[in-house]
């Protein structure tokens, strides 16, 4: 359960001991104190990608829908339509609102025939949790809304070692669930959602429990990872991992300004399926083509992008980089930027502006790393 | 990692090493401990003037750019290049071979303005 917190103290999620042990470093991350990284952000980093990490991920949303009309009502709310879905399958998702900009992005999870899990970001979930109340009541919806974040943990065990570790502790058979797929089951006695999600671009899962057990799930995960090279990760992993993988970071990439077909985020929006929210403003950005384009560079001068630095293409400002870094596996330094779309193009040269210099960079595709599959 | 004492230490975290006419600066493993791995070093020009705390160079971590703050005025007379390949010098070794710069000194009473190992040790306590 978190603390109740004084006016303007950041809130705790039961992990929070266990971080201080094991010597995470602590900042305030949307009202949370979060470990940020325990030891060396790239050491984490490494193994996420070799072996396995564990992340405290309790400080994000977990909204529940049931009822009658829990499908139709989701249709309505979200650009994607949760009525494809089979029972214990997943989809990624955005709320829109009707002039098509992104609310929050998240994870849609059919439990049941009528019965769905949002997963959203911590940041976003009053917002997420108000949106979709005022849409069932404004549409005499048959479904209910529970927020269930504070009664709810999640740890996370990402990377190619995750399945194996996993599978010592729980008689869920993980060969039955695949990508995007979950199933509730036990892990080392406690009772989770077994989730195959992640955030990192490598296999993983996302164990949902009761934040009274979290404690527990932790410990027996994390000593059962020993055997498996397992490191606990904090954010700032989570972000190079997501960044290399080319995915969206809200706050950063997506945003109340921008509508998901500017961010290559088109396929995940179903104009077809019927109305639903900001459907107009949509299909008018799809026919008519985004003004603006998400675009992965890499830099050819020496110099680190970094979120907010200016974009130029032949010294006319044509945008500005989201998010950037130096990539711990690929040993470069990349940016995901959003520029005018006339100006995207693979191969195109750029320009950043890092402390008032030009420095050069080259369009590349997206994501700048994909994981092999066997 | 202990403070060697014999460099003198600025509040902004960087140490210098008197040689004669000459100093060598760097940062502190404080600092290089705060930031946490370093990725990038933007180091001097060989031949710019140094200014006694004010900003020269610029040390970026995974998550953040910092500015380098000069211990000492002085002209640069040589930058260590060891850093473009491998900033993660500055992590393993902040007081030997993660060396920033070599300057020429211009006012060796600047140092006075310095604090030695044992201050430095109770400051950063």
């Amino acid at each position: 359960m978190t603390e109740a917190p004084a006016t303007g103290e950041l809130l705790r999620t039961p992990l929070h001991a266990v971080h201080q042990e094991l010597g995470g470093r602590m900042v305030p991350f949307a009202g949370y104190e979060m470990p940020v990284q325990y030891g060396s952000i790239i050491e984490e980093h490494r193994t996420v990608r070799s072996a396995v990490g564990l992340f405290d991920l309790s400080h994000m949303g977990e909204v529940e829908v049931r009822g009658e009309e829990a499908v139709a009502f989701l249709r309505y709310a979200l650009v994607s339509d949760p009525g494809a879905l089979v029972t214990g399958q997943a989809q990624y998702s955005m709320l829109c609102d009707t002039d098509g900009g992104i609310i929050d992005d998240l994870i849609v999870y059919r439990l049941e025939d009528q019965r769905f899990w949002i997963v959203c970001n911590a940041s976003n979930r009053a917002a997420v949790v108000e949106q979709l109340t005022a849409l069932t009541d404004h549409g005499d919806f048959g479904a209910e809304i529970e927020d269930r974040s504070d009664r709810t943990s999640l740890i996370a065990p990402q990377g190619p070692n995750a399945a194996a570790l996993l599978g010592e502790l729980t008689g869920v058979d993980l060969d039955t669930i695949g990508n995007y797929r979950a199933a509730q089951g036990t892990v080392a006695g406690v009772e989770c959602l077994v989730a195959r999600t992640g955030y990192t671009g490598e296999d993983g899962f996302e164990l949902f429990c009761d934040a009274a057990r979290a404690r527990d799930l932790w410990e027996a995960v994390s000593a059962a990872g020993d055997g498996h090279g397992l490191r606990p990760c904090g954010l700032g992993a989570r972000d190079t991992l997501r960044l290399e993988a080319g995915m969206p970071l809200y706050g950063n990439e997506l945003g109340r300004d921008t509508n998901p077909f500017e961010v290559n985020l088109g396929r995940v929006v179903k104009l077809e399926k019927g109305e639903f929210i900001g459907r107009a403003a949509l299909q008018a950005v799809q026919q008519g083509g985004p003004e603006r384009k998400l675009i992965g560079l890499q830099m050819i001068d020496n110099a680190i992008p970094r979120a907010g630095y200016e974009v130029l293409a032949a010294g006319t400002a044509v945008g500005h980089v989201t998010s950037g870094t130096l990539s711990p596996t690929l040993g470069t330094k990349v940016a995901m930027a959003l520029v005018v779309a006339d100006a995207a193009g693979v191969g195109n040269t750029f320009e950043v502006v890092v402390r008032e210099r030009p420095q050069r960079a080259e369009q590349v595709k997206l994501p700048f790393y994909k994981r092999q599959r066997d | 990692m202990s403070l060697p004492d014999d460099l003198a230490y600025s509040r902004e975290h960087e140490w210098v090493r008197v040689d004669g006419s000459q100093a060598t600066i760097g940062i502190t493993s404080f600092a290089a401990d705060e930031l946490g791995d370093i990725v990038f070093v933007e180091l001097p020009d060989v031949g710019a003037a140094l200014s006694q705390f004010a900003a020269f160079g610029v040390v970026e971590s995974v998550k953040a750019v910092s500015d380098l703050f000069a211990p000492v005025s002085g002209e640069v007379v040589e930058v260590n290049e060891a850093l473009q390949d491998a900033p993660e010098l500055m992590n393993s070794d902040p007081f030997g071979s993660g060396w920033i710069a070599k300057v020429e000194l211009a006012d060796n009473a600047e140092l006075d303005a310095l604090m030695d190992a044992a201050a430095y040790a109770d400051e950063t306590a």
